[in-house]
């Protein structure tokens, strides 16, 4: 067997270790990880209460969400009627969409990860807690700001895909616009800010031993998901900065009479919308191949296959964005590709459909409340699944298209796909988290009302389609034979909602959180979750062998809980974890973690305020709002990245791992390099919107600054990134002093500020500006991204230099000076090309 | 001369759902997509049969059934091999009839120009050089057994013009023309209704399109080009009303002073059979109502209310208007 880090993998050989533990070092487990209480447990930080927290946040908004769905479905029962006026009906369906979306799906399977994959693999947490926290309470705190938008008439109301012009300042002069734009503003922050965590977490937290093919399956699920996140949604970042900006500076991205176009917007949505179904479904997915195999009691048919079928799910869905926009008058051609693709994104899905049903022709599975969800499940998908490949068919789409034949479709794909799912996730993981498992009993009347209730809603809803209604009316005109199958429709929604409130009420008799003496593994699952677990997640680390440990080794969780394997106690007296590789899961270090923190809830409610008061239009407040969040977060890392007294420590069996790492193989530079092909991806998408806009309306164009000025701004650029890396270089001498490297990070940031500036200096003389044309408006727009990384060098530079002057800078390397470093090379980078694009092409005119 | 319509309210048969207009086509651009319809939905049946049958056996199976549905070479086979045939069979015909359906236009066809307006349809009949030849609105003639190419365009929002049993829909683009035909092969009335969210009233943009032999057609455009209007005493007071209640400052009338261009062309409302964009019939009645309060019916739409105005003044109005054929 070969290693990947230079770990003898015979190492394994010595866990289960004999010898008995020494006395107190579970107590002092317990009192490291102990959770504060009182109000001070709103600082934790710790994912067994971000993870239920953040679950129950997201089923708050489904509930939301739902009685909204209600109230549109009592207006649709008749023609004609006065329950909902118009206006009030188009904040109500816009908001649905947005927040089903936003503020419950996406939070939802995010959630669930927090929750669950540190149990699954058996790491203490993920990597960055505080970063959970902040995700979190943004989350929280913003999405319900976004929704009481509603009880005073100013919620958005173009829909859940905010199609500009109908969103422009024109035709939306209110404010209700810039909520939706600005209130996904966090949604989008703690969805990156999660993406980050869960890679991180699933490529380097793994259980010593579990390579990539034992992974649980929810895992691989997770980092497509967190993988897809990273790359869609820059997209819609970028879409809904531009659109704000033509609305607050009226730059013409999307106003055709002065070279923008409004499809630029739907290609910006829907490279992110489309992707978005599958980042709902595929954790969703994830979560079914776990539970069919656990409650089937066999393992996992076709598991390699599915994690291709997953693999390939990703990849494709990038490729189908434009089914959403067939009636636009697209090319044949083009419109040809993208139904293929949208056809070949079925495959994938046939696969995972048909290992759940050939996983239960093995298992035997029991007529239990999960079980039930999963088959409900997997019937409603394979429905909306096969009316998706009927709207993959173009002339059949230019029918269907924009019709209830889709809400219909859209709906079977969703909740089969994933709220099916999702309650069988309730039923089956709430003995992780609670005392009492929910009631089985209660469990299958919540089933069967919720899958009914779903058939009898959204069957007819294809009909109702193809008689020729519309979606997104507010009512609609007797004698048109609509009203059979819209009274259907509205006594079907009424059932689901019987059924959740059922939910509701299981929940409250029965869901007692806990994170000590829950009631366990009630269906037999073999993943590691189901070793016993306190706040500090399982005892011991397990050396892991197979895919299902528990199955295979009934000893483990004895051995575990006495402490038998890797990490019995904490090796420093901090709370940690062990960092692993990313394939193999070798032991490289052990990761000091963060506890407990008042700084990432205050930060996350600044951010939510910046947001928030920058949609009311009061500026000044917003600002400071945002420079307190800034401060928040400088503060609570400001306690982060300082190695310990121990330089090694003994992780159990007399294996010595290093306690404080520094360049590529660290759990931070991983973090930075994903936030940096964020940042990267944001910049594709700019690069794309001003091309296109080019190939729409190459009449609007006009010269560039003379090529000359690119000497000084490529110059600049430069200089930064030399001089960045020349300090980093230094820090490693011992020689010279402490401040030569940090002074040299401040003329670094002094040169990205310079080559900025002169950028746009040389814009202005050309007379373009922002309002100008669509090429003014992106060339305007690379100014702002520009400007913003150039904000957070100078930020960068001015925090690592406080923590010199504190003499917290660790020689000869350390991850502060490293991620600064690699952030400002990469702003160089980023500014480099975009000035030699916009000047280079298309050419001096 | 009249168009073969039933005695029925226009709008009732227009736009009345059942049988489902998209599986009663009309024409051959429709009809088209209706045999793949029908081959799409037993397909779907066909396979949700598979899986369910699949499904069954797996749970309630005998050992050796369970054993054949239980393992990768059955998802070798029903999930990947069965699909990818299905599929590209499917793909095929698709792709085949998409390309068939967007062939390139001759050049030759009669022109409409359809502008999508917050929240109706401005609609002009072009000539060859694409010059309007006659203005109106929510209504289009056409006649049957030919092509019929519309011009279809937004001068605000996006919007989506869609008359399912002549064809499928196409969107409405500020800044953008797309060409959609459209063909009728009998006589009769269509209905349809925009497809794209465009706010406020978006639930109540209708549209009709009538069909006529094409003789009928002729005699018809050509009695509108040449008709003249004889008002009685009450229209005529009706004229002076339009003229002095503002109605001018939007509303177009051929040959009188009104030459407004905001709202729609007024010129044939007499003979429309519908108002407020395909959301009412057309009579002295529901005229009266719409002038005096169009907002109570169509909330949000950008004719103002005018209550104000005294009963006999509407009845006056919309005599006139009753008279422009």
């Amino acid at each position: 067997m070969t290693s990947e880090t230079g770990f003898d993998p015979k190492l394994y050989d010595r866990f289960p270790t004999r010898e008995p533990r020494p006395e107190g070092e579970l107590e002092e487990l317990e009192r490291i990880w102990h959770a504060p209480t009182g109000w001070a447990r709103l600082t934790v930080v710790n994912n067994n209460f971000i993870g239920t927290w953040y679950v129950g946040a997201a089923f708050l908004f489904f509930i939301l969400a739902g009685v909204l769905a209600l109230v549109m479905r009592t207006q649709l029962a008749l023609p004609l009627q006065g329950i909902l006026p118009q206006e009030t009906y188009n904040q109500f369906f816009t908001m649905h969409g947005t927040v089903m979306m936003f503020l419950f799906a996406v939070p939802a399977v995010e959630a669930l990860g927090v929750l669950l994959l540190p149990q699954m693999l058996a790491a203490r947490d993920l990597p960055f807690p505080r970063l959970s926290a902040y995700a979190f309470w943004a989350y929280l705190v913003g999405g319900l700001s976004f929704f009481c938008s509603l009880f005073f008439g100013l919620a958005p109301d173009g829909g859940w895909f905010m199609y500009p012009p109908l969103t422009s300042i024109a035709y939306s002069p209110g404010i209700n616009a810039d909520f939706w734009l600005l209130g996904i503003g966090f949604i989008e922050i703690s969805a990156i800010a999660g993406a980050i965590e869960i890679v991180v977490g699933v490529l380097r937290t793994r259980a010593p031993g579990m390579t990539l093919d034992k992974m649980p399956i929810f895992a691989w699920a997770m980092l497509v998901f967190a993988v897809m996140i990273i790359i869609g949604f820059p997209s819609i970042i970028l879409g809904t900065l531009l659109l704000e900006l033509e609305r607050a500076l009226n730059w013409p991205f999307f106003d055709p009479t002065r070279g923008g176009d409004a499809l630029l917007w739907q290609h910006l949505f829907w490279f992110f919308g489309h992707p978005e179904v599958y980042i709902i479904f595929l954790p969703a997915a994830g979560l079914v191949s776990m539970m069919v195999a656990a409650l089937a009691r066999t393992p996992l048919v076709g598991y390699q296959l599915i994690v291709l079928a997953l693999l390939a799910t990703g990849f494709i869905s990038f490729g189908v964005w434009s089914h959403h926009m067939f009636v636009t008058g697209m090319p044949t051609l083009s419109v040809s590709f993208f139904s293929a693709a949208s056809m070949a994104v079925s495959v994938p899905a046939g696969i995972q459909v048909f290992s759940w049903i050939a996983t239960v022709a093995v298992g035997k599975p029991r007529n239990n409340t999960p079980t039930l969800f999963l088959l409900g499940g997997l019937v409603t998908f394979v429905i909306g699944g096969l009316t998706g490949v009927m709207v993959a068919l173009v002339p059949f789409d230019w029918q269907a298209h924009d019709s209830y034949f889709i809400v219909a479709h859209l709906h079977y794909v969703l909740i089969g796909g994933m709220v099916f799912p999702l309650f069988a996730a309730f039923y089956y993981w709430a003995p992780m988290m609670s005392r009492r498992a929910l009631s089985e009993r209660l469990g299958k009347w919540v089933f069967w009302l919720m899958f009914a209730g779903m058939q009898v809603a959204f069957l007819p809803m294809h009909l109702t389609g193809l008689m020729g209604m519309p979606r997104r009316v507010y009512t609609y005109l007797p004698g048109r034979d609509w009203e059979v199958t819209n009274m259907i429709s509205t006594i079907g929604a009424y059932m689901i909602g019987l059924g959740v409130l059922l939910f509701v009420i299981d929940l409250a008799r029965n869901f007692r959180f806990t994170a000590g003496d829950e009631a366990g593994n009630v269906y037999g699952g073999g993943t590691l979750e189901w070793l016993p677990t306190g706040l500090y997640s399982t005892r011991s680390i397990p050396v892991v062998k197979s895919r299902e440990p528990l199955w295979d080794d009934p000893k483990l969780s004895d051995d575990v809980e006495a402490g038998r394997y890797f990490l019995p106690n904490s090796a420093t007296g901090h709370r940690e974890t062990l960092i692993t590789s990313p394939i193999r899961a070798e032991p490289e270090y052990l990761q000091i973690m963060p506890g407990p923190s008042a700084w990432p809830l205050f930060a996350a409610i600044f951010t939510a305020g910046f947001f928030l008061l920058l949609t009311v239009q009061a500026y000044n407040p917003s600002i400071a709002s945002g420079v307190l969040a800034v401060l928040c977060v400088l503060r609570w890392l400001w306690e982060t990245d300082r190695p310990v007294a121990k330089a090694h420590a003994d992780v159990g069996a007399g294996i010595i791992l290093p306690t404080y790492a520094t360049g590529p193989r660290t759990h931070g530079w991983w973090a930075m390099t994903v936030l940096l092909v964020v940042i990267g991806m944001i910049f594709v998408m700019a690069v794309f919107s001003y091309l296109y806009l080019y190939g729409v309306h190459p009449s609007f164009w006009t010269s560039p600054p003379d090529a000359p000025w690119l000497l000084p701004i490529i110059g600049g650029h430069a200089a930064a990134a030399g001089f960045a890396l020349l300090a980093r270089r230094l820090l490693a001498r011992e020689r010279t002093t402490l401040w030569t490297p940090a002074t040299l990070v401040l003329i670094a940031a002094g040169f990205a500020l310079f080559a900025f500036a002169i950028d746009w200096w040389s814009w202005r003389a050309t007379g373009l500006t922002g309002a100008t044309s669509g090429q003014g408006a992106t060339v305007h727009a690379f100014l702002a991204l520009q400007g913003i990384l150039t904000a957070i060098v100078a930020l960068m530079a001015l925090y690592l230099a406080a923590r010199n002057a504190r003499g917290i800078v660790t020689r000869p390397r350390n991850n502060s000076m490293d991620l600064t470093v690699m952030f400002i090379a990469y702003t160089a980078a980023q500014g480099t090309l975009a000035a030699l694009l916009t000047r280079l092409f298309p050419g001096a005119i | 001369m009249s168009p073969p319509i039933s005695t029925r309210s226009a709008i009732a048969d227009a736009l009345a759902g059942w049988p489902p207009p998209v599986f009663d086509p009309a024409g051959p651009y429709a009809g088209s997509i209706t045999t793949l319809a029908w081959v799409l939905l037993v397909m779907s049946v066909v396979v949700l049969g598979v899986v369910l049958v699949a499904l069954w056996l797996a749970l309630f199976g005998s050992k050796r059934q369970r054993a054949r549905v239980g393992g990768t070479k059955a998802v070798w086979t029903g999930g990947i091999i069965f699909p990818v045939i299905v599929l590209t069979l499917l793909l095929v015909y698709g792709l085949s009839l998409t390309r068939s359906l967007t062939a390139p236009i001759r050049g030759d066809e009669m022109r409409v120009r359809i502008t999508g307006e917050m929240w109706w349809w401005r609609v002009a009949y072009l000539d060859g050089e694409g010059r309007a030849t006659m203005v109106d609105a929510n209504e289009l003639h056409i006649p049957t057994g030919r092509p019929v190419v519309l011009e279809l365009e937004s001068s605000d929002v996006i919007h989506s013009f869609w008359v399912p049993r002549l064809s499928g829909k196409l969107d409405m683009i500020p800044g953008r023309r797309n060409l959609m035909r459209i063909q009728a092969d009998r006589p009769g009335v269509f209905g349809g209704q925009c497809a794209e969210y465009c706010g406020g009233p978006h639930a109540l943009m209708g549209f009709v399109v009538v069909a006529h032999r094409p003789q009928d057609f002729a005699a018809m455009m050509a009695a509108r080009r040449t008709r003249t209007v004889a008002l009685s005493p009450q229209a005529a007071r009706g004229a002076q009303l339009f003229a002095d209640a503002g109605c001018a400052a939007c509303h177009r009338i051929a040959g009188t002073p009104a030459n407004g261009l905001a709202g729609p062309d007024l010129t044939h409302v007499g003979s429309r059979r519908s108002l407020g964009a395909g959301i009412l019939p057309n009579n002295r009645g529901t005229m009266i109502g719409w002038i005096g309060d169009s907002q109570a019916i169509k909330p949000g739409n950008r004719m103002p209310r005018y209550t104000v105005l005294p009963g006999e003044d509407l009845q006056a109005l919309a005599a006139y208007l009753e008279a422009r054929k």
